[in-house]
């Protein structure tokens, strides 16, 4: 077991979730932004983590299980849109979504 | 074990900056697949053994497989690292990569203060299945739902247009193209 200080676990959260953040202003390639949304959500899901760890509560763990749930649909209803729309629109150009019609 | 949270945290986030910056979809996945591997031994070293274990499971493992799932679906060809390139010139980075430092330094800024440390003892998986399936029942019945929906929704999504609901023709299900 390690004791490493709260802000360090904190710390690495807060980069990571920078770091997904410059994918999703930045790609346009549309699998690397849900990709960058997955950095994202996990760096989320280690603060919680951590903050758990922090007061010896299960609660955190809880949270995670709930992100993870959440990050894994996302995923599956995002990777469909994405074959639909390569399919439609023969491109992963994000900016290519804003002629989609439902 | 203090060592392994810094270095496995090191990893992580040269390999994710090395992931979100890869023109090629699938150097982009494995350097993610390393990343993850390398939170979940941060999440060991917090003592959250069971995390650590869901986080190889679910995110280097099933998650990332939809993933690669979908660019061997694509079908991207030769081509698409060349568009890539084009899509991503160097310059684009610097807009955004400077609202992420700011957004880092602000962070950075409201976690130094504090002196509190993480825990000295693992919390079981015992515990957390106990709190799951009491006091959060409710939201495991929420993500049951919300998992159904985002079943019917790729199915439905995943659905080719133009097909007919039921494929004519005999029942082996050969219907004419």
């Amino acid at each position: 077991m390690a004791t490493v200080p709260l802000s360090h676990a904190l710390l690495l959260s807060a980069a990571l979730f920078a770091i997904g953040l410059a994918g999703v202003i930045t790609r346009r390639n549309m699998i690397l932004v849900l990709l960058s949304a997955e950095i994202m959500l996990n760096a989320a899901g280690l603060a919680f983590v951590a903050a758990g760890s922090r007061w010896l509560a299960p609660d955190g763990q809880i949270m995670f299980l709930f992100i993870l749930t959440t990050a894994a649909v996302e995923v599956s209803i995002g990777l469909a849109l994405v074959l639909r729309q390569n399919h439609l629109a023969k491109s992963l150009d994000i900016d290519a979504a804003g002629s989609m019609k439902g | 074990m203090n060592i392994l949270f810094y270095v496995a945290a090191a990893i992580a986030i040269v390999s994710s900056i090395a992931a979100i910056t890869r023109s090629h979809a699938i150097h982009a996945i494995l350097f993610l697949v390393v990343s993850f591997v390398s939170i979940s031994l941060v999440f060991y070293t917090l003592g959250a053994p069971f995390i650590a274990a869901l986080e190889v499971i679910t995110y280097a493992g099933a998650i990332m497989v939809l993933f690669m799932f979908a660019i061997m679906l694509l079908n991207l060809g030769a081509h698409a690292v060349q568009r890539e390139r084009q899509w991503q010139p160097r310059i684009v980075w610097a807009g955004s990569g400077l609202l992420s430092l700011i957004l880092l330094a602000q962070l950075a800024w409201t976690f130094s203060f504090g002196k509190a440390q993480t825990g000295s003892l693992p919390v079981a998986p015992s515990q957390v299945g106990a709190a799951l399936f009491g006091t959060y029942l409710l939201g495991v019945e929420l993500a049951s739902m919300l998992l159904l929906a985002g079943l019917a929704g790729a199915y439905y999504l995943g659905k080719r247009s133009g097909e007919p609901e039921h494929p004519k023709g005999g029942a082996d299900g050969n219907g004419p193209a």
